[in-house]
């Protein structure tokens, strides 16, 4: 690996580039995935190959192979060279990096059991045995089950004399169940939707899962929701469990506190934000409860955005986003945060793989825990909707209003929960539904959920995240928009 | 089983025809036939397929009137499905090492040996007749970074005259894809595609364009980014609106991103698993009399490969007859199982979707949007749609966001631009609400895959709330 990202950056220099790195990525897959007791997907897969990002006649050029011979690696940082010489034809002003010390550094994430050493028979064993749970509740037409695993070993190096080489190992697993009944589909899954769980993780995350002991309950669970009450309309009180309100982060805080979406650099695709330069600092985000932070350090957990570094060499950081309720902080990268005369990168740059240009992405975006047991939250609850796992999620391209509805949800009255909705929603504008805060359980309660499937920038790049959240409360919420008339 | 002699032979001629062409660039001459048979030759199992797919892409993304990421990347993907004793698994590479192909092929192996045996599993397919698509531009394959440089800074300074802000992209980019098995299978596909997109902004109110084509020739950047232009502009100051059902004109962009979401609705696995909007519907008119709906890879304005992950002819299907859902799409299993004949639309193996149509033709009309707004006393003119969900499967509501051009239509007008809206729409009880179609034309917009579709005028369309901008 360091062999080629040297002949890269070599090459790239004599081409006439006043900055350069490059990142060595050797990725492997294994995907398993079952339905109605048999095997659906079983494929495992690698991928190795150099990505170089350059800056020349001061503009950005990025080009990446996948043939790691001398020759192949010099002939693509030449290509990059010569695509930001193409850049610099619309350039406005030359691009500027906030400073940033070179590292020389090895990390790999801790894990128990290497999940590629498990035996894949044991892994469709266990899918297959929860799949069999599931299908044993009469009603139930579908039922799925998945596990995902992924290593990657990665070299970043750059002219400014960085050399950082570390390995991610990440695994995820989850099942679902499907009812068809009538006219409609119900649908619950287990851990989560997406898959499930998904971590910086071994194995020891799908043991940890026992999804066999859940399988019933969910299956259960999809075939009674066809003889539930419909969600009611109207403004309520709202209670969210941690995995809906990880996502509700993950839509209406991460990307919206990306610098690159501020700026204007994603407004023909993911969009821009509401959250304009003006209001840092002095935007009162959500209720002074509300503590949110952009964590990818280890000490935060083990989370889809954790590493030591990010893919631009720069360490990974704890920001504050919102610190009791004030809007506080951007994700940033090097450029970016020049720009807006931060002194340094917040450290959020990452790319799917070796042929993606890295871009600021979430790494651990957690709202804080608070104090509230969970059960005492909801026997202080008199009249509230509480809303568990998603099922459908939408916001607007600058992240104002959303829309979200959850596999299910139940009504409580005199603190305790009275009956099963089906099909619930909630609707609103983001600094409105943060404002309305006013309970937040504590980290007993809190999980840091991973979000396997972001998609951002173009050409599209999919990436993990993580979001830390424990159950919360909201008041004056509009319920049921979704299925209104 | 190894491949034939007489085919060893015919593909060797390809290859020497081949290696004399001058339009495929240095980085595309990987043989991949020659790429093929080595690995068919490694496998010892009952059955062994290979896929290999070869690329290169470029795209240059533009913002605040500024080239802010130019990328460029050389793929290839080697992808070996073995069958061993009734069991069948997948492993990849891009690695071209002896070793590594070795690797691949025992893993492939290895890995369908440790499950149970599938008792739907088919024997692979022998050698198929492919009917002939050409979507290969030497145009295309030749873009350079500066072509698309130049263009885009015309792009720019069309922004700057206008004060306005442009973003987008202006990608091009080249594709080989092969397909073959033990069994004498042989599979070959070539491609080229270009993009470009542009917003333009202002500062209360955004435009949009895009179009997408196997040639860079068909596509006017400096024409798209006019018609942004002037949406921005016409849209500036956008009044708010009360949610409520309208009339909507949606243009053919926000057509396909709702029609979209109905792709796999007319899989046979999804009518099987009861996850279809069509289960117990089928043969039903559920739709307006002007509604009908094609799967035709073979259509002019269509891109993509005459055959499925196993390498079955694609067939047209006719999906919708004048309201009417008549046809599903089979791969080899689930057509078995349902009693029915492949249509050429399966999904690689293994895996557990089945099958989907993706080149959908829908029909169209005569109406251009002037008609349409012209014969609307209110409603509301849609340019794009963003961020869209399934609320409820079976009725198939949707939900999502307008954006980068919604106007009110008043008395035959464009009144002005408008916030904003939240809808949440049955797109089943939409397709029932037609009352006007256009020309059906090759579009793209962002949520869903390219396809033939017209602008439609639909009564009755829920936008359920409005957002701040």
């Amino acid at each position: 690996m360091q062999d080629c990202a040297n002949w890269a950056l070599e090459t790239a220099k004599r081409r006439g580039a006043t900055y350069a790195d490059a990142r060595v990525m050797d990725i492997r897959i294994r995907d398993i995935s079952t339905k109605n007791g048999e095997v659906g997907t079983l494929a495992e897969s690698e991928s190795l190959g150099i990505g170089i990002r350059v800056i020349a006649n001061g503009s950005w050029g990025f080009a990446s192979t996948d043939r790691l011979t001398r020759e192949g690696v010099q002939a693509c940082a030449a290509e990059a060279v010569a695509i930001a010489k193409a850049s610099a034809l619309a350039k406005r002003e030359d691009v500027a990096l906030a400073p940033e010390a070179a590292y020389v550094d090895t990390w790999q994430n801790p894990f128990l059991k290497d999940p590629f050493r498990i035996p894949v028979e044991r892994q469709i064993d266990l899918l297959l045995a929860a799949d069999k749970e599931m299908r044993r509740v009469k009603g139930v037409t579908v039922a799925e089950g998945s596990m995902c695993f992924r290593r990657i070993e990665q070299l970043f190096a750059s002219t400014a004399g960085s050399s950082i080489h570390q390995i991610k190992m990440q695994s995820g697993a989850g099942i679902v169940a499907l009812s068809f009944a009538g006219s409609e589909i119900q649908k619950r899954s287990y851990p989560n939707s997406f898959g499930g769980q998904h971590m910086l993780a071994g194995y020891e995350l799908v043991e940890s899962l026992d999804l066999l002991r859940h399988a019933p309950r969910i299956a259960e669970e999809s075939v009674a929701l066809h003889s539930a009450a419909q969600c009611p309309e109207g403004q309520r009180t709202l209670i969210l469990d941690s995995s809906q309100l990880g996502l509700q982060v993950h839509e209406s805080i991460g990307h919206p506190i990306e610098l690159d979406r501020v700026l204007g650099m994603e407004a023909n695709f993911a969009g821009m934000s509401f959250l304009t330069i003006d209001k840092l600092r002095k935007l009162q985000y959500g209720s002074e409860i509300v503590n949110v932070v952009a964590d990818a350090r280890l000490e935060h957990g083990p989370g889809l955005g954790t590493f030591a570094y990010d893919d631009e060499g720069v360490p990974a950081q704890c920001t504050p986003i919102i610190s009791d309720g004030l809007f506080t902080g951007y994700l940033t990268s090097r450029d970016t945060a020049a720009a807006i005369g931060e002194k340094r990168s917040g450290g959020t740059m990452r790319c799917e793989s070796w042929n993606r240009l890295p871009m600021i992405r979430m790494t651990n975006i957690s709202l804080n825990p608070g104090a509230w047991s969970y059960d005492h939250l909801v026997a202080d609850s008199d009249d509230a909707i509480l809303m568990e796992t998603n099922r459908s999620w939408s916001i607007d391209d600058r992240r104002y209003h959303f829309q979200f509805s959850t596999e299910i949800g139940w009504e409580i009255k005199s603190g305790k929960k009275y009956r099963m909705l089906k099909n619930p929603s909630y609707s609103g504008i983001t600094t409105e539904f943060w404002n309305s805060c006013d309970a937040i359980c504590s980290r007993d309660h809190w999980t840091l959920w991973g979000t396997p499937n972001c998609g951002k920038g173009q050409p599209m790049q999919t990436m993990g995240t993580g979001h830390g959240a424990s159950p919360a409360r909201f008041r004056n919420v509009k319920i049921g928009a979704a299925f209104a008339k | 089983m190894t491949p034939s002699a007489s085919r060893a032979a015919k593909s060797s001629r390809r290859r020497a025809k081949s290696s004399q062409s001058a339009r495929v660039p240095p980085d595309l001459r990987l043989d991949l036939e020659a790429l093929g048979e080595k690995i068919l030759k490694l496998s010892g199992a009952d059955e062994t397929e290979v896929e290999i797919n070869l690329g290169t892409d470029a795209l240059t993304r533009f913002a605040n009137n500024t080239i802010h990421q130019n990328v460029a990347e050389q793929t290839l993907h080697i992808s070996v499905r073995a069958v061993v004793d009734g069991r069948t698994a997948r492993a990849s590479t891009n690695k071209t090492d002896p070793e590594s192909l070795r690797h691949i092929v025992s893993a492939a192996a290895q890995l369908a040996r440790n499950q149970p045996r599938n008792p739907d599993l088919l024997p692979m397919l022998a050698s198929q007749k492919y009917a002939k698509v050409s979507r290969f531009s030497p145009a295309t394959a030749g873009t350079t970074p500066q072509i698309r440089a130049r263009e885009v800074v015309k792009v720019c300074r069309l922004a700057e005259k206008a004060k306005q802000t442009s973003a987008g992209i202006f990608s091009s980019g080249h594709s080989q894809s092969l397909l073959m098995n033990s069994e004498g299978l042989l599979a070959r596909y070539e491609q080229t595609r270009a993009e470009f997109s542009v917003t333009m902004l202002e500062e209360n109110s955004s435009g949009w364009a895009k179009a997408t084509s196997f040639d860079i020739r068909e596509i006017d950047p400096v024409a798209l980014a006019e018609s942004a232009s002037r949406k921005a502009a016409t849209s500036r100051n956008p009044r708010e609106l009360a949610p409520d059902h309208y009339t909507a004109i949606l243009e053919p962009a926000a057509v396909l991103d709702l029609v979209g979401f109905l792709f796999y609705d007319f899989a046979g696995t999804a009518i099987r698993d009861k996850l279809s909007c069509l289960t117990g519907r089928l043969g039903k008119k559920l739709f307006s009399d002007s509604i009908t709906l094609w799967d035709d890879v073979y259509h002019p304005l269509q891109l993509g490969e005459p055959f499925d992950g196993e390498g079955v002819p694609r067939q047209k299907i006719l999906l919708i007859d004048r309201g009417v859902p008549k046809n599903l799409a089979y791969s080899r299993a689930t057509a078995k199982k349902m009693k029915a004949k492949p249509t050429g639309h399966g999904f690689a193996l293994p895996n557990e979707h089945g099958e989907a149509p993706t080149n959908l033709v829908w029909s169209g009309g005569d109406k251009s949007i002037d008609d349409m707004v012209a014969s609307t006393e209110r409603g509301v003119l849609v340019t794009r749609l963003w961020y869209i969900r399934d609320v409820d499967p079976y009725k198939k509501i949707l939900t999502g966001m307008t954006r980068d051009g919604t106007f009110l239509v008043e008395n035959g007008r464009i009144a002005g631009g408008i916030r904003n809206f939240r809808f949440n729409q049955s797109v089943m009880e939409m397709l029932a609400n037609v009352e006007m179609l256009g020309p059906a034309v090759r579009s793209s917009g962002e949520e869903s895959f390219d396809m033939v579709v017209p602008a439609m005028k639909v009564k009755n369309f829920h936008f359920s709330e409005a957002t701040k901008f």
